[in-house]
């Protein structure tokens, strides 16, 4: 809602400076947005008319005027504007004047010709955006003479407040005035709206079949218009500072009025309409072109106004093209109408509009407005285009019309919820103020909710409305009371903050990537993948919810390649989104991504690019922090997005809970990523869940350690053989050490030789040699039955 | 016997003349060793006469002690030379950056929500968490925003179709902990929430803390002393003025938005505040009965407050970051800044 200062002001002006004002319009809970001048400072501008004019003698496109400008002699002036005139009044910039910007008006020769002074445009003095064409011309009745700024007032400011949609009744200078002088405690100057006394019987029928939505409707004649007259410059000036163009006589009366009274209302050409006026819902297809043009396909549940040929308008929203007032107008049919907010709600937005007139019926005019609207109307537009008005045709079904049940406050409940009791007569003069009957003071008040506040309903709408006009910051401030009460704290699970920082002291870097991601890259990196798909997505490479975190890690990576940042490791949580939107999973996943140098480029480092072991080992850590790694495997297997014969997926305790491995090279090809890709993603539920410290006595016996190397296969997997081994080597096993994975001389190819340390230990007493010997020997034993291994000597 | 002190010179200077541990050692076998040149001296007093012999011994003696404490005192010179040339030999450049990873950082979003949670952790609040994927139910109508309400309007939603949407704010998980739990109920939501816009100040996705305290006799009054106390403490300004504004939100009612003092010009006006001094954080109120209705809290019986903020604004404001996009290009050069 935007709205002129002075316009406000003559409704009701509190003793408070223009920025004053302002705030306590925000601190009422109406935000102001802006606050700025209606036109640019000027100074030494003043009303002129031009009482003489010829062409330059030696510049086909300037004139030479003399203007009148009050003072003893007329002046010389050259102008270039082709619209300049003998008879205009003009504002005219004198010698001396300083226009906006700090333009400074000096005498000048213009191709030899002096011209002492300037003709201004519009746009020149800061009233219209862009550049005027040609110089303003004001009415004839521009006082000659008098200072510009004055006579137009140009001290105002245009004042444009963010409403929320709950406070529909405050759209109109109206509503906004009521809420002013209550919250400053001034007394609103309501102007009085006297009916308009019919010059005819002209009436046009008027029949309403949808009566819940519209309740109320009001029509009027007005014979012998004359549309071609202008509407007068103050108006006009009105509209553009709230944010209006000025159209023609008949739209600029409506605006003005549904800007005054927040009644939108609408104008037909009365001589396009058939028979007579139909409130009606629409048939199902039929067709309607609208006033800017577009034609729509309507349905049943859209409310239009028809003739008994056709839809006109749909109702509350936007009239038609084929029946709007034209110049050739000659009878006017004037609309006022009170539509329910549930006829008008969401039904510009179906057509793609959203115009002042919806913009105000869903969220609810005053229902008693509608007559006073009509009249006002009809008041601004015969002194405007003449005419004869007939009487109002009224059609009212009160059964629909809104009710406003009284609402009752209970003394008890406010304190309560303000955790403050105020005075009886604070809460009367709120209730007063805000135009609300309330009954005396019990253990309840009852109060009566004007027809204007859509917006009240129960009781804590009136408490609201309570703190609201009583001041939220002048009430109390407490700290909640509350038990002391110990939660559980479950001690086996990592809380992902220490999973976070793990992978931070690991040298990640957390990166927080859209949850959306582009459909071409996910079937890249999930082709067999199902994730849902937004209806309306802001660009097409965010349209689809991301299955896994890798594409938008690999997207930062790309971002970081390309700002040559080479050492890339980023690791991410959060929601990936899997299955159709029936059987959707939504699962907290833990992902992470290294490219680039192994280790920190430094005077002591190699070169070495990571590999798929830098990885693992970051993972494996993460999984250690749980105390239960036995439980995690990797397990060689296919992902569409990893290099078949380096990736694993990752299982705990036999379930399948997320992947390791190099990004595929074909995909890297296509991303045109050159270095080396490994990413994971692991579920973060698997990574939370451990097992508290358990205690083991130390025992006080000498371990024995002794070292193994077998040959075995390539195929054979160390992890398998290595377990198996650990399950053979008996209870009293208490650490084991892969310390060598050796191909080449010395093991035949095909082959490699792996070596391990294995620790015994007995709580109570000292191993003897038979014991190993004989542990060794099973180990041996399972190593050759079930991997073919041989002992290396 | 009589070379003896000639003897002892020559040891003497055989001690100062050695240079390492092992000549040393060389000359201690020579005069002090078992079949050394002292030893001998001793072990010859046995030809001297009873008379003699005491005296002799006791010379003997007192050279060999001599001797012996002028090796352990030449030992200790040469081992300390020793040491010392290993030392010169061994040092380093100090200056040199020790060897290892780098830190890297959280995201400047998750120090954030993390800071918001752990403030209100404190004082008993639990975090919750819900789905992203919401419905129109949890979304909206649970929140006392019907279909084709115009408060529908004031965040663009992101839709899958009719009912299914992504969450446009964290209230639904205040819905679903409702709907589950009994009073006393303390809890902040933070997480990821979506809305349609995409432009200088908007991104399609942010993140959100809300809070919801459900309790008998709680107030405004406790809501205001909340609030305040958060945002003093988040900033770690105890002086910070807050203000509360009259809002609406279909949620809660009473509403209130609330400002700070700006915290880039202490309130003097700057760009930051649009030259008002105050910058709105948040947006909090009294649970609305309507929205208890739904999660089935007698609204007689209880009463509630709730709250909520974009963690990215608090980000930007606490760490002076100018540009709300840098949160998601995940540019190293920038993340960084926040290790």
């Amino acid at each position: 809602m935007k709205f002129s200062e002075a316009w406000l002001r003559e409704w009701v002006s509190p003793a408070l400076e223009t920025q004053e004002l302002a705030d306590a319009i925000t601190m009422a809970g109406l935000e102001v947005d802006a606050v700025a001048p209606v036109g640019a400072i000027f100074e030494g501008v003043i009303v002129a008319t031009v009482v003489a004019k010829s062409t330059h003698p030696d510049a086909d496109k300037l004139n030479v005027c003399l203007v009148d400008d009050g003072s003893d002699e007329p002046v010389q002036v050259v102008c270039g504007a082709p619209n300049v005139d003998i008879g205009q009044k003009v504002p005219f910039a004198r010698v001396g004047a300083v226009l906006p910007d700090n333009f400074k008006i000096r005498k000048a020769k213009l191709r030899g010709i002096e011209s002492c002074g300037m003709i201004c445009s519009a746009s020149e003095l800061g009233l219209e955006e862009g550049r005027s064409e040609g110089i303003y011309v004001l009415p004839a009745e521009a006082p000659v003479g008098k200072d510009f700024r004055t006579w137009l007032q140009l001290d105002d400011h245009t004042i444009e407040v963010d409403l929320t949609p709950n406070r529909g009744d405050c759209l109109s200078l109206r509503g906004m005035a009521r809420e002013v002088g209550c919250v400053t405690g001034t007394k609103v100057n309501e102007p009085s709206i006297a009916p308009v006394v019919a010059r005819n019987n002209a009436q046009f029928p008027v029949g309403v079949s949808d009566g819940e939505r519209c309740p109320r409707y009001l029509g009027r004649v007005i014979r012998d218009v004359d549309v071609t007259a202008s509407t007068p410059l103050w108006m006009c000036e009105r509209l553009r500072r709230s944010g209006i163009r000025s159209i023609d006589p008949a739209v600029d009366v409506t605006n003005y009025v549904m800007l005054e009274l927040g009644q939108p209302m609408h104008a037909f050409d009365l001589d396009t309409l058939k028979g007579g006026i139909e409130v009606r819902r629409a048939r199902e297809n039929e067709r309607l072109t609208l006033l800017d043009g577009q034609a729509v396909v309507l349905n049943e549940n859209t409310l239009v106004i028809a003739d008994h040929d056709r839809a006109l308008a749909i109702a509350g929203v936007m009239g038609g093209e084929a029946t709007g007032v034209t110049g050739e107008t000659r009878n006017l049919f004037l609309e006022a109408a009170y539509f329910s907010p549930l006829a008008v709600a969401g039904k510009a937005r179906d057509f793609g509009l959203h115009t002042d007139a919806s913009h105000r019926f869903e969220r609810g005019v005053d229902p008693d407005i509608t007559r006073p609207a009509m009249e006002r109307a009809t008041e601004l537009l015969i002194a405007i285009v003449g005419g004869a008005p007939g009487p109002i045709t009224e059609v009212r079904q009160p059964m629909h019309l809104p009710r406003r049940p009284d609402v009752e406050l209970r003394r008890e409940r406010l304190s309560a919820c303000l955790g403050v009791r105020l005075p009886d007569e604070e809460i009367h003069r709120i209730f007063r103020s805000l135009g609300m009957a309330s009954s005396a003071p019990g253990q309840s008040w009852r109060v009566e909710i004007p027809s204007w506040r859509f917006d009240i309903s129960v009781e804590e709408d009136l408490i609201e409305e309570v703190a609201r006009i009583h001041g939220y910051n002048q009430l109390p401030v407490r700290r909640p009371q509350a038990r002391l009460s110990l939660a559980a704290d479950d001690e086996a699970s990592q809380p992902l903050r220490r999973l976070r920082r793990h992978m931070v002291s690991r040298g990640y870097q957390e990166a927080v990537t859209y949850s959306f991601v582009s459909p071409e890259l996910q079937a890249l990196i999930t082709p067999d993948g199902v994730s849902p798909v937004l209806a309306n997505p802001i660009s097409s490479d965010m349209s689809v919810m991301r299955h896994s975190l890798f594409p938008g890690l690999i997207k930062a990576l790309i971002h970081n390649l390309n700002r040559q940042q080479h050492r890339v490791r980023l690791f991410e949580t959060g929601l990936v989104f899997q299955g159709e939107l029936d059987e959707l999973v939504q699962t907290s996943m833990f992902g992470g991504l290294i490219c680039g140098s192994r280790e920190v480029e430094g005077w002591f480092s190699s070169r070495d690019g990571v590999d798929f072991f830098d990885l693992k080992g970051d993972v494996e850590s993460l999984i250690a922090l749980s105390g239960e790694a036995d439980a995690w495997s990797f397990v060689g297997e296919t992902h569409p997005a990893l290099h078949p014969g380096r990736s694993a997926r990752v299982y705990r305790k036999g379930e399948a809970v997320g992947w390791l491995g190099a990004l595929h090279p074909a995909i890297r090809a296509q991303l045109d990523i050159k270095p080396e890709v490994y990413v994971f993603e692991v579920e973060q539920d698997a990574l939370t869940q451990g097992v508290i410290s358990r205690f083991m006595p130390l025992s006080r016996y000498p371990e024995v350690r002794r070292d193994l190397a077998f040959v075995v296969n390539d195929e054979v997997g160390v992890a398998p053989l290595l377990d198996a081994i650990r399950v053979r080597a008996g209870e009293w096993l208490t650490q084991w050490q892969l310390f060598d994975v050796y191909h080449g001389k010395g093991v035949e190819q095909g082959f490699k030789s792996v070596a391990m340390g294995l620790t015994w230990q007995h709580p109570s007493r000292t191993l003897n040699d038979e014991e190993i010997n004989q542990l060794i020997a099973d180990v041996v034993e399972v190593a050759q039955t079930r991997f073919g291994a041989t002992l290396r000597s | 016997m009589d070379h003896l002190p000639a003897l002892v010179n020559e040891a003497r200077a055989a001690i100062a003349g050695a240079e390492d541990a092992q000549v040393l050692d060389q000359v201690r076998v020579r005069f002090l060793g078992k079949k050394g040149e002292i030893t001998a001296l001793l072990k010859g007093l046995g030809q001297l006469s009873a008379e003699e012999r005491p005296a002799a011994g006791e010379r003997i003696n007192e050279a060999k002690q001599a001797l012996q404490r002028e090796l352990e005192h030449r030992k200790q010179v040469i081992e300390q030379a020793a040491m010392q040339t290993r030392l010169e030999a061994e040092r380093i450049d100090v200056t040199l950056p020790g060897r290892g990873e780098i830190n890297g950082g959280l995201h400047p979003v998750t120090q954030t929500l993390e800071r918001i949670e752990s403030l209100f952790q404190r004082i008993g609040f639990d975090v919750a968490v819900g789905p992203e994927i919401e419905d129109d139910f949890h979304n909206f109508e649970a929140l006392n925003i019907p279909a084709h309400h115009p408060a529908r309007g004031m965040a663009d939603t992101f839709y899958f179709d009719a009912t299914r949407l992504l969450r446009t704010h964290t209230s639904p998980v205040q819905v679903r902990t409702m709907q589950s739990q009994e009073p006393p109920i303390r809890i902040v939501c933070p997480g990821r929430v979506y809305r349609s816009d995409s432009d200088l100040t908007h991104t399609p996705m942010f993140h959100q803390v809300e809070g919801l305290l459900v309790d008998e006799g709680v107030s405004f009054a406790d809501l205001k002393g909340t609030i305040a106390d958060f945002l003093q403490a988040f900033f770690e300004r105890d002086d910070l003025d807050v203000r509360f504004r009259p809002s609406y939100f279909p949620f809660t009612e009473p509403s209130a938005e609330v400002d700070i003092q700006c915290v880039m010009c202490q309130g003097g006006g700057c760009r930051v505040c649009s030259h008002s001094g105050w910058l709105e954080v948040m947006g909090c109120g009294m649970v609305h009965p309507e929205v208890f209705r739904h999660s089935g809290i007698d609204a007689e019986h209880y009463t509630g407050f709730a709250f909520g903020m974009g963690a990215e604004r608090l980000a930007m404001l606490r760490y002076g970051v100018n540009d709300l996009r840098l949160f998601f290009d995940n540019d190293l050069r920038f993340l960084s800044q926040f290790n």
